[in-house]
């Protein structure tokens, strides 16, 4: 047994594969934005994966017992900071989400909010001392996902909202959900469905705009449908092989939208073809099934629901954002982890990792 | 460590197993997402990408010219430009506006209105603020092209009339096409194509309009053009020629001068038209170029109708003109006996209805009745005749009916008979009302164009001939009404008579030397006797004058009205002139009349257009635009 954790027992495989689609999503934002006003997109990318890297650093050196046992205090900062961002916040695009903080930068609090929860659920799922889950045990279970889940919808930002989800239902799984419950809660949830979409009038009109579009794109294809049209006529022009680096024309002259952030992988798949999100997709593939494995090997179930979090959020990104791109969800604003650009939600994914590897080198350690 | 670690550290492997195996499946039912859309769909998404940055504009084909039968110009087109304003930097550009309204003479409000006016189309497409540009603007726009970058020129194909008002109401006009023709022939126009609205624009709009050219461009998504890639040229349209003699046409058009009404004159073997003017008339011009709603507008509702192609369209009683289908009718019915004569006392009483003449011409037989157009010899030939038989002969010379002319809107005109009063009017035929109807007055019309198949039909011994005005036509109908020939003989020699014998209605003035010139003069009221009396004044007539030459089996044939003119005889000069011009040519000697004075002055400028007049309009000329 070694007495302290080691830089050496990251989990560098992990960090390999990160590597890889940290390069890919880089060239292809070198790809989207090098001919327009925007050029140059890649090197601010390259800077906040460095920063990242720092807090995974900073993040794995503190014992995540130490953040389960402050679980209370974080939870009560992140809804608070959800709270003032509801008030203060910098409004952009219609939704409030960040706080000014020095030096230019704007913090996007729900990033923040995501990794409060992870460590939250984590040490309320280790709190509970049965492998079997009370209703009782799901009732505070909601509450203590649904508070921040409602803050976030506020802001509005269903995205980030719909990704605190996955860490509850995964979690509850994993501690022993009764089966019974498990079909109530699906049966709830079959119910639920119309009654919220007999409620979506209380929705913002462009997240209602958003599902009629989802549902029905090709009625609108100058307004919202168009960015659906759009991204699939990108990823279906690919074809097999692709149309090669920097030659897309849907990606190059702009027809796909936000084509170096949430559209990243239509550009990818117009541009490198069916091959090339072959590649993408196992990788991401290969990035979860390593995370699980680094659950499976946890010391004990708390360092196994923080890994497992982590793993619930960037597979639920994974899943939700490349189903978009083919107009299999309707556009929510979930980014594509590691690839796609952006400060906040890049930084997060490398403090979210730094919970993993902290897990992961505490494995031997008493 | 902490209380809440010390539980049971079992972790659930199968669980965590079951969470891979599902990512897995995920990942599978995404790559077959992409392989639906990469794989097999990926043909129909080629090509959606291709048209999606691919943006074609099309361009414009010239419209063939049209050409007179000798091959001079009549209607052309010309490449013209027009000044666009680029509107990408529209705030920016706004300080410069000063100097571009000063440089093109556009007025501040003008180019506000306009930008104003586009303020919701896309940026990238770019305004035309002068559809017309002059040498000075081009070379405005040229010298200016580094500090005023926001203008630019695009070249267009207009349509040019370079005899202005001369044959207006034949050629017609061209327009932007409307939105009714888009969605009836979606394949043939698009928004914004220039086609022929009225006259032979319209109808061989076909044969000239061409075919379009396209430039193609690679844009992106805000439409930018990217660069441009192969173009199509355009393919022009073709030229016809028409009928029209141009000199014959000028002459005519001369003789019009300010006068309202309508002149045909046709090739009496063929029906080609030589001549054709309807006045008062319009520039073509104005509407080559862009008309404003409130032009069109006022000339909608213009009494003058200078829109209306009188030659086609002016349904009038044909006065005595009518009086050679009487004289046809009562020869070739045998139904009175062709020396038949009545005594004119100057009047004559016909139901109880006192109906006059204009002389008392004492003992009038056939000859002197067409020669000195004595009504009261044609009111008892009426009454004997009978409503239905004058119909039938009518109705066989070509009346009632429209002639068939390849122009769009002619009028049928109208030949009453006892089925027609029973439809119309829902009572039996009046006897009394054959006695107007003799004269070529009471419900009796007809179009000048009519009138001058009626005349040919008569002296060439029964053929109807097709006016027409494209030289190369197809698929003419010569409809035969055979005519005795001596019937034939009587008719003609009347009609020579009213031109060369002292008696005459034009009292020998337009006799013309060494041509055998006939022909008949026809005064229409227009309003009946009983209203004039009542209105206390008299009402200028309609005159008519149809000529031939030669008397028989013809070569020329021309219908002239005059609207107001009064008298029959005051419009037989302008047909004289004609027809001494057509034998003039034809003997190699023909000189251009010197233009009068008032040549080109119409008595309204045209303001205003309607593409097919309105049953109000047309009714108001079929009644004989009655003035106060």
């Amino acid at each position: 047994m070694k007495e302290r954790p080691r830089i050496q027992d990251f989990d560098w495989t992990l960090l390999a594969i990160v590597a890889a689609i940290s390069t890919i999503g880089i060239l292809e934002i070198y790809s989207s934005t090098h001919a327009s006003g925007m050029a140059g997109m890649q090197y601010k990318q390259l800077m906040w994966i460095g920063i990242g890297i720092v807090g995974m650093l900073l993040i794995s050196r503190i014992d995540y017992h130490t953040l389960l046992d402050q679980a209370p205090v974080l939870y009560i900062f992140g809804i608070v900071s959800l709270l003032v961002v509801l008030v203060i916040g910098l409004s952009k695009l219609g939704a409030k989400r960040w706080i000014p903080l020095f030096g230019g930068f704007d913090l996007q609090v729900s990033e923040i909010m995501k990794l409060i929860i992870i460590i939250v659920l984590a040490r309320y799922f280790s709190d509970v001392h049965t492998d079997r889950l009370t209703l009782q045990d799901l009732g505070k279970l909601a509450l203590l996902t649904l508070v921040p889940v409602y803050l976030i919808l506020k802001q509005p930002d269903l995205g980030t909202a719909m990704v605190l989800v996955p860490v509850a239902l995964v979690g509850a799984f994993l501690a022993g959900i009764e089966w019974k419950h498990a079909a109530i809660g699906l049966l709830a949830l079959v119910i639920m469905v119309p009654i919220a979409w007999s409620m979506r009038t209380h929705l913002h009109a462009y997240q209602q705009q958003r599902i009629e579009t989802f549902l029905h794109p090709e009625q609108d294809q100058r307004g919202a449908g168009y960015q659906i049209l759009q991204s699939e006529i990108a990823v279906g022009s690919g074809g097999f092989w692709g149309k090669g680096f920097g030659k897309g024309s849907q990606n190059q002259l702009g027809f796909v939208p936000v084509r170096y952030s949430d559209f990243i992988l239509a550009a990818l798949a117009e541009e490198q073809g069916f091959i090339g999100v072959c590649v993408v997709l196992l990788l991401y593939l290969g990035l979860i099934l390593r995370l699980v494995d680094n659950a499976q090997k946890a010391k004990d179930k708390a360092g196994m629901y923080v890994v497992m979090g982590v793993t619930s959020i960037l597979g639920f990104h994974v899943l939700v954002n490349s189903a978009m791109v083919i107009g299999y969800m309707p556009v929510t604003g979930i980014p594509l982890p590691l690839m796609s650009y952006g400060g906040s939600a890049t930084a997060f994914v490398f403090l979210s990792l730094g919970l993993v590897m902290n897990v992961r080198m505490r494995r031997f350690v008493n | 460590m902490a209380p809440w670690t010390v539980s049971d550290q079992k972790i659930p492997q199968g669980r965590l197993a079951l969470v891979s195996y599902l990512s897995v499946f995920f990942v599978i039912l995404l790559l077959v997402g992409f392989w639906k859309l990469e794989v097999v769909q990926s043909d129909h998404f080629a090509d959606l990408a291709q048209k999606n940055q691919i943006r074609t504009i099309p361009i414009i084909a010239p419209r063939g010219a049209m050409l007179d039968r000798e091959g001079r110009v009549l209607v052309d087109s010309y490449p013209s430009f027009s000044i666009l304003l680029l509107r990408d930097n529209l705030k920016q550009d706004a300080k410069s506006f000063g100097v571009i309204e000063e440089g093109l003479g556009i007025t501040k409000e003008d180019l506000e209105d306009q930008i104003e006016q586009a303020r919701s189309e896309p940026k990238f497409e770019p305004i035309i603020i002068k559809p017309v540009a002059t040498e000075a603007d081009i070379a405005f726009v040229e010298s200016h092209r580094a500090d005023l970058p926001m203008l630019d020129l695009m070249m267009v194909q207009r349509r040019r009339y370079p005899h202005g008002k001369m044959l207006a109401n034949a050629v017609g006009y061209v327009g932007e096409v409307s939105q009714d023709d888009i969605d009836k022939y979606p394949d043939r126009f698009r928004p914004g194509d220039i086609i022929g609205k009225a006259g032979l624009e319209k109808e061989y709009d076909q044969q000239i309009e061409g075919t379009d050219g396209m430039r193609r461009m690679v844009v992106n998504s805000v439409g930018k053009v990217m660069r441009t890639m192969d173009d199509i040229d355009a393919i022009p349209g073709k030229p016809i020629q028409l009928t029209i003699d141009e000199d014959l046409q000028a002459v005519a058009d001369a003789d019009f001068a300010n006068k309202e009404g309508a002149l045909v004159a046709m090739d009496a073997h063929t029906g080609e038209v030589l001549a054709m003017v309807s006045r008062p008339t319009f520039d073509p011009n104005d509407f080559a170029v862009r008309i404003s709603p409130k032009e069109w507008a006022q000339l909608n509702s213009d009494p003058e109708t200078p829109l209306l192609n009188r030659a086609i369209q002016a349904q009038l009683a044909p006065g005595s003109v009518f009086k050679i289908v009487m004289a046809t009718a009562m020869l070739e019915s045998k139904a009175i006996p062709a020396n038949y004569t009545v005594y004119c006392p100057g009047q004559a009483t016909f139901y109880g209805r006192v109906f006059h003449c204009d002389h008392a011409h004492g003992e009038v037989d056939l000859h002197k009745g067409i020669v000195a157009s004595c009504d009261v010899y044609f009111y008892n030939v009426g009454k004997l005749l009978g409503i239905d038989r004058i119909a039938y002969y009518a109705t066989g010379l070509g009346l009632g009916q429209r002639t068939g002319i390849d122009l769009p809107g002619e009028e049928t005109g109208l030949i009453p008979s006892e089925a027609w009063s029973e439809r119309v009017n829902h009572h039996k035929w009046y006897p009394g009302s054959t006695i107007s109807v003799s004269i070529g007055q009471g419900a009796v019309t007809a179009t000048p164009v009519q009138l001058a198949r009626m005349i040919a039909a008569v002296a060439n011994g029964g053929t109807l001939i097709p006016p027409h005005l494209l030289k190369d036509a197809t698929g003419l109908k010569y409809v035969s009404f055979p005519l005795s020939d001596d019937t034939v003989r009587q008719v003609t020699d009347g009609m020579w008579g009213v031109v060369n014998e002292p008696d005459g209605t034009t009292a020998e003035s337009v006799k013309l030397q060494d041509i055998d010139f006939s022909g008949k003069t026809g005064t229409a009221q227009t309003e009946s006797f009983e209203l004039q009396n009542k209105l206390g004044h008299h009402i200028k007539e309609n005159g008519w004058f149809v000529g031939i030459a030669p008397r028989r089996n013809p070569d020329i044939v021309v219908a002239a009205l005059v609207q107001g003119a009064g008298w029959g005889s005051a419009v037989a000069p302008i047909v004289r002139d004609v027809v001494k011009a057509y034998y003039d040519k034809k003997a190699g000697h023909f000189q251009m009349p010197p233009p009068p004075q008032t040549a080109g002055a119409t008595p309204v400028p045209p303001s205003a257009t309607v593409v097919t007049p309105s049953r109000s309009l047309v009714a108001s000329v079929r009644n004989g635009a009655q003035r106060p």
